[in-house]
């Protein structure tokens, strides 16, 4: 227990080992074993998501991730969970920008009554007004619950929705209220009908159980249902930004202020992919902690805020943003801020990274994985969304590496090609005068 | 179904040269080792006029100790990918350690200079009260802490249990060093400590290793306990300028040694605490699209241990929600309970118990909480005979003793057709 951290055995080989397979009607299949608890996490992903949402019908998506539940030929409405609750399990959906998913988590036993349940809602979902229309309403009290009742959200969403012109990634995830209260029962039965299928899906299960034990009860379950033909997944390409963009949210109920300043980035499988990796260093060098840039110098040198942070995230299927945040002390203001934070990211851009901060900033991001490994989960999680936007396990494996070989060159070129003011957005929070 | 099959819990109970005490799995799969101890003494113990003292402590203890200042002691963290965390709850502190094995030693070392030599420098005491000021005024366009912040005030006025955990701008302000020192940090002892591991550690390698963090300590303060507190009954309403009212509701619970506690965590799964198995989520989500969220749970906090729910509804709707709440309350308490909704129950609380103890974290908060609560090294074992002993009559008493009793109501929002005098 004394040997120093070993830095080269971090990189060595892969994060999860995952095992794959795929199945004649096209539904992918991986395996990530751990034997700890008899536990498995069984998850299936759709490669669906907000983005896809019909044209007027902004979060449809997610609406039929609600529905999902609402009960097929041999369940009834209601009853998926509760089934799941009566043989011990937790289960839960969630829908984001590019894929939907929905998980079960239980004993290992369990496992095919929940494959059996969770195959039978891909092709046999019954709707009726009954069931849909008070969960429309259920929308709305979420929708009010996650984003009207709070003038942080709202802003956040006004944010986001500012950051992109044309490309549907401007859509909230719940969807804009007007459209929710639009929705009908046949809106979601035709998105259903078109992206739930095999060959649009990836089956994802951790835990307590071997290729040998699942690649039968996949084919059983799954194997039956018939692949379809899937419409192309296109959607609007975002024009390049010219200016930058600034939005301003006053609200009385607000008494802390905030910053966010948000860059168009390339992501794993866009234009620009080469940036990815270093941004990710970029980001944790950045935000990542009190030991990182913003964080020391915004509020612990100059004193100016009380948290300061960046938020990247690489898994997007059509490019990702660059988010850098501050939130300031009491009686400083906005502009002493976005200057002070504008100065950090000249004085990077100026002067680079030294070697040092490079390798202390990969260490910490590579220790991050043994933790990883530690849940069940996070393996699902990582797995899943790489396959739901259209990377393979490879991909996610090759990560510790990846990180590993990025250079303060390579940190260098992508800030130079991702801080640029003219592709930014810069929100502000702020208390309304009297 | 019993507990799934699982292979009986390998607890091991580590007894340090020292004498002090902790529950252990060892479990080499990863290098990993998580650490996670209790101290008695919180937020409830926190004096008048200085609510938040026992939190801004544990958000100091990291800022600078030992020879470390706050920005070494971080980077001693950062560097070795050491996570370390301390929380102040109403009862206890709670501080959870994970490192990778190579870096066992060293994350012991700062975890024994963090609980015996906080510095509490000039910059990190002013940085972190600036920023638990900010998380103050921040709060306060949060519906649901309004609603929470407020039933704690009608339910416990004049009791400490009333204070804010996390503190007011104004107690904020006036917590001095001195305080932090010595009602903060000075009420860190070794009775009353409860240690949970789990993961790439052996009995052997740890029994040293607890002497080495937690045997400097003192070994007993004086704590002033918070004396025990029923609620006061009664409806409060914050108006907010929001489109959905959050609606907080509870009554006495209770406490963690209580034989009944078990068939009052299955009358709680009934009735909120089920997710879409319970019949609140039914009543209010399920037929009528009322809320997206409502549940509800208990809390053992010592001085009062209570039942807790909460929901948010459009405005219109929290006299019809609340209603429902109310009717709801008043089944369970004249012992409307079936056979199939016990057995529901039983099979999920058996069922699920084992997914909560699939990674290191989480096991080693486990068995602390084993270890607090006094709950025996073989509880992990125990706990589906536990639950399965309890029978439909013990629910049924348990339930009608609990729900008959008076609730406090708390609402924040615009909230229409609400009586204040009920």
């Amino acid at each position: 227990m004394t040997a120093p951290l070993p830095n080269g055995d971090l990189v060595a080989d892969g994060v999860f080992h995952p095992q794959t397979c795929r199945l004649d009607n096209g539904l992918d299949v991986v395996l990530v074993q751990n034997h700890r608890a008899a536990v498995v996490a069984h998850w299936l992903w759709y490669r669906v998501g907000t983005a896809d949402s019909p044209p007027g019908k902004s979060g449809l998506p997610h609406f039929l991730e609600h529905l999902m539940f609402k009960g097929t030929a041999r369940i009834p409405p209601g009853q998926f969970s509760k089934i799941v609750a009566r043989n011990g399990g937790n289960d839960n959906a969630f829908t984001s920008y590019d894929f939907t998913a929905y998980f079960q988590m239980i004993a290992k036993d369990r496992l095919p009554l929940v494959m059996e349940m969770e195959a039978d809602r891909m092709t046999n979902l019954r709707l009726d007004d009954a069931t849909v229309y008070p969960e429309r309403d259920v929308i709305i009290e979420e929708r009010r619950q996650r984003v009207d009742n709070d003038p942080n959200s709202l802003f956040f969403e006004q944010l986001s929705a500012l950051q992109h012109l044309h490309h549907p990634y401007r859509l909230p995830v719940i969807g804009w209220m007007h459209e929710i209260e639009s929705y009908r029962r046949e809106d979601a039965e035709a998105f259903y009908r078109q992206w739930y299928a095999p060959n649009n899906a990836a089956l994802v299960v951790v835990g307590d159980v071997t290729m040998d034990e699942l690649h039968p009860l996949a084919e059983q379950h799954y194997g039956g249902i018939p692949a379809r033909s899937l419409p192309e997944r296109w959607r609007p390409a975002e024009p390049p930004q010219h200016a930058e963009r600034r939005v301003v949210l006053a609200d009385p109920r607000v008494r802390q202020p905030s910053l966010i300043r948000s860059y168009l980035a390339p992501s794993y499988c866009s234009q620009g992919a080469e940036h990815a990796a270093p941004l990710e260093v970029l980001a944790e060098l950045l935000g990542g902690g009190e030991t990182s840039r913003l964080y020391r110098r915004l509020v612990v040198e100059q004193g100016l805020a009380v948290a300061a942070g960046a938020s990247y995230s690489p898994t997007m299927r059509d490019g990702s943003t660059l988010r850098l945040f501050a939130s300031p002390r009491d009686s400083v203001g906005l502009d002493m801020l976005e200057s002070a934070l504008d100065a950090e990211l000249e004085r990077l851009l100026r002067d680079g990274v030294a070697d040092d901060e490079l390798v202390r900033t990969r260490r910490r991001l590579l220790a991050e994985l043994i933790y990883a490994r530690d849940s069940l989960n996070t393996a699902a999680h990582a797995l899943g969304a790489t396959l739901a936007i259209g990377l393979t396990p490879a991909n996610l494996e090759a990560w510790p590496r990846r990180i590993a070989a990025v250079t303060t060159e390579d940190l260098a070129a992508a800030a130079a090609t991702v801080l640029d003011r003219r592709r930014s957005v810069t929100g502000r929070l702020l208390t309304a005068a009297g | 179904m019993s507990q799934n099959g699982a292979a009986p819990a390998r607890v091991e109970e580590v007894v340090s040269p020292g004498g002090l005490v902790a529950y252990l799995i060892h479990e080499p799969m990863l290098p990993i080792v998580s650490i996670v101890c209790q101290f008695r003494g919180g937020a409830g113990l926190d004096p008048p006029g200085r609510a938040g003292l026992a939190a801004m402590t544990a958000n100091l203890l990291d800022e600078g100790a030992g020879p470390l200042d706050s920005e070494a002691f971080h980077r001693a963290l950062d560097d070795d990918a050491i996570n370390l965390s301390i929380q102040a709850t109403r009862d206890n502190w709670l501080v959870s350690l994970r490192t990778l094995t190579p870096r066992c030693q060293r994350a012991c070392q700062l975890l024994r200079w963090a609980l015996t030599e906080p510095r509490f420098d000039e910059e990190p005491v002013a940085r972190v009260r600036s920023q638990m000021q900010a998380a103050v005024r921040r709060r306060a366009t949060d519906p649901d802490y309004v609603a929470g912040r407020a039933w704690r005030e009608a339910a416990f006025d004049g009791h400490p249990y009333a204070q804010p955990t996390r503190g007011s701008l104004e107690s904020l302000a006036a917590i001095t060093v001195d305080e932090l020192r010595a009602l903060g940090a000075g009420r860190l002892c070794r009775d009353g400590l409860a240690i949970g591991v789990s993961g790439d550690i052996t009995a052997t390698e740890l029994a040293p290793l607890l002497d080495e963090v937690f045997g400097e300590l003192p070994s007993a303060v004086d704590l002033c306990v918070p004396s025990p507190v029923h609620v006061r009954p009664g409806l409060r309403i914050s108006p907010m300028p929001i489109p959905q009212s959050v609606v907080h509701f509870g009554l006495d619970g209770i406490a963690r040694q209580d034989p009944d506690f078990y068939a009052a965590l299955i009358a709680n799964y009934v009735l909120g605490g089920g997710g879409f198995s319970s019949r609140l989520l039914e009543e209010i989500r399920e037929k009528r699209g009322l809320a997206y969220s409502v549940h509800s749970r208990l809390e053992v906090d010592l001085a009062a241990p209570l039942w807790l729910g909460s929901l948010a509804t459009g405005n219109e709707q929290a006299a019809l929600a609340l209603d429902l709440v109310r009717q709801e309350l008043r089944r369970m308490a004249a012992g409307e309970l079936d056979e199939a909704e016990l057995v529901g129950a039983k099979t999920y609380l058996t069922g699920s118990f084992p997914l909560q103890l699939t990674n290191n974290n989480a096991v080693a908060r486990a068995l602390a909480g084993m270890r607090g609560w006094g709950l025996g090294r073989d509880f992990l074992d125990r706990y589906a005979t536990l639950i399965a002993a309890v029978t439909l009559e013990d629910v049924r008493r348990v339930a009608a003793m609990l729900f008959s009793r008076p609730l406090v109501i708390s609402i924040a929002g615009d909230p229409k057709g609400i009586d204040p005098s009920l």
